[in-house]
């Protein structure tokens, strides 16, 4: 055994050189496709159009539309995020302790794997076939019950229909990630609190939550981030009828030429420190809540 | 128990309810385009389209180069890390995780800014310069699910006995890679694929932006102009959808059976 690890090094000494050219590649393409870029962009919102160093950009954001334009975003995500990780968290519990069938669990776990990654265009267009003025559901609700939808104010090209649409795919993202940690929770500590005279409610309160929380929060942060990204479902649902703080974003990009570059640059940067705290509150968590599934 | 089925079931009811709906609505939609007849009028329509032919035909091309790249970037990285760098692992996490974390928006837009007509690399004045600039665009997007799939296929193979067996018999490098390791990986390859495929092949940001007509822009215009046609578009987006996830599964399944687990 040591005569191996001691010949070793010997024998790595001139292939070393030759493995970097096996990693520079990806360096370099993040360096050029990734890093630089965003750079750019965070350097470009402390500056002003003369290269001097200003915080003027990022005075531009506290304007009342662009502020306006990302409390919308803010409120969106987070609403999405909440009742993403609640219906998410019901859908998981069930599966996984609510005794249903297997096969059920397995292909609602399926189901969800491909609906987290149904967003975007078509998953737009899907709700304006569903709710819109001469949607599938619409129609059913105005001639089976009687209930007009639109004349009672209800519009897909709202808040509110921008939030159902966002919820198609989180919900299903947060029953992927809960669903493992929620079949961590060990039958024994079910059984040694009941053992120890803990109700059903309890034991909720005391042992299982205390570990979930750090997953269920972690998951909420990145339910936002991942809200608070999403341009095209927007686009495609709204046009530019809603101002989101991506979409303010992509209007600005559009329209360089007449716009301020700068103003653009500050929005994307405000962009990135929010989903980047999301993130890191959900990665730090996650770490957390790892201790307790292995 | 009885009491906590119902309320399981109740809950998968409504979220049934939820999720069915929206397919439903959809593909009832697609069907209406004559009048007092379901009929696949809108998808003739559709896949008849010209524009339609065209930009799909450029998104699939997109996205299987976009896998190539992908496996050439991340497949010898992910192995030289786990064989020589252990110490770069973390930076190559953070570097796999940063597209996650910055809205594609931004990155985009840092492209245009970087990259425009009047910088060094005027790579957004070009048909081919935006088509590279696309294409790694998308690479980057898929950074995240290709790292973390090849390392998880890295991690169940014993790639330093590999690598040693393979050099004792006079492979180099990139024979090594390509006939060795790649093979032993290729189903944790191909569900980081498969996974960028559905990405790449409805985009819309990127491409929009970087002015380039591929199926996203085109399925949005459809969006604003005609009726009908856009739930056929997306039926066909949610069927490519449902196969290429379908796909991973029944890739990981058969992987289950034919190697042992570790």
């Amino acid at each position: 055994m040591t005569t191996i690890t001691l010949s070793l090094p010997s024998a790595r000494q001139p292939r070393q050189v030759l493995s970097w050219f096996g990693v520079a590649p990806f360096f370099l393409f993040a360096l050029l496709f990734l890093i630089l870029p965003t750079l750019n962009i965070v350097v470009g919102a402390f500056r002003n159009p003369q290269g001097q160093v200003t915080l003027e950009n990022l005075g531009k954001l506290l304007s009342p539309s662009i502020l306006s334009a990302f409390w919308i975003s803010i409120e969106l995500s987070l609403l999405t995020a909440v009742l993403g990780c609640l219906f998410g968290f019901l859908i998981a519990a069930a599966i996984t302790l609510g005794g249903l069938p297997r096969p059920l669990r397995n292909a609602i776990l399926t189901f969800s794997g491909v609906a987290s990654n149904f967003a975007g265009v078509p998953l737009a267009f899907a709700f304006i076939a569903t709710l819109g003025r001469l949607g599938f559901v619409t129609m059913l609700l105005r001639h089976w019950f009687g209930i007009n939808l639109y004349g009672s104010g209800f519009n897909v090209v709202s808040f509110l229909g921008l939030a159902l649409t966002y919820l198609y795919f989180q919900i299903p993202l947060m029953v992927l990630i809960i669903t493992p940690a929620l079949e961590g929770l060990r039958r024994e500590w079910r059984e040694a609190a009941e053992s120890l005279g803990a109700s059903g409610a309890q034991y909720w309160r005391m042992v299982a939550l205390p570990v979930l929380w750090p997953s269920l929060l972690g998951t909420l942060a990145l339910l936002f981030a991942n809200a608070f990204g999403a341009v095209a479902t927007a686009i495609a649902l709204t046009g530019s009828s809603l101002s989101i703080a991506p979409i303010v974003l992509f209007a600005q990009i559009r329209g360089d030429v007449l716009n301020d570059p700068h103003l653009g640059y500050a929005i994307a940067f405000a962009m990135i420190v929010l989903t980047a705290i999301a993130n890191c509150i959900y990665i730090l968590l996650r770490m957390r809540a790892e201790r307790w599934l292995k | 128990m009885t009491g906590r089925q119902l309320w399981s079931w109740l809950a998968v009811a409504l979220g049934g309810l939820y999720f069915l709906l929206p397919l439903v609505g959809m593909f009832d939609f697609s069907m209406r385009m004559q009048r007092g007849v379901y009929s696949f009028q809108a998808y003739r329509v559709v896949l008849a389209d010209p524009q339609f032919q065209q930009t799909f035909g450029y998104s699939v091309a997109l996205a299987l180069l976009t896998i190539i790249l992908g496996i050439l970037l991340v497949v010898p990285t992910a192995y030289f890390v786990r064989l020589r760098f252990p110490g770069l692992r973390p930076a190559i996490e953070f570097i796999t995780l940063l597209p996650l974390v910055i809205p594609p928006i931004v990155i985009v837009f840092g492209y245009i800014r970087i990259y425009n007509t009047s910088s060094v690399l005027p790579l957004t004045g070009s048909w081919w310069g935006t088509n590279i600039l696309l294409l790694c665009g998308y690479a980057v997007l898929s950074l995240p699910y290709m790292y973390r799939s090849v390392d998880t296929g890295l991690r169940t193979i014993d790639i330093a006995s590999l690598t040693e067996a393979a050099q004792s018999l006079g492979a180099g490098w990139a024979r090594i890679l390509a006939v060795v390791i790649l093979p032993n990986v290729f189903v944790s390859v191909l569900s980081g694929a498969f996974l960028t495929f559905a990405i790449v092949i409805g985009e819309y940001v990127f491409a929009a932006l970087l002015n380039v007509n591929s199926f996203g822009p085109y399925m949005v215009w459809m969006g604003g102009n005609r009726a009908y046609e856009p739930s056929a578009l997306a039926v066909v987006a949610f069927a490519i959808t449902w196969a290429c996830m379908g796909l991973i599964q029944l890739f990981t399944r058969f992987s289950k059976f034919s190697t042992a687990r570790r």
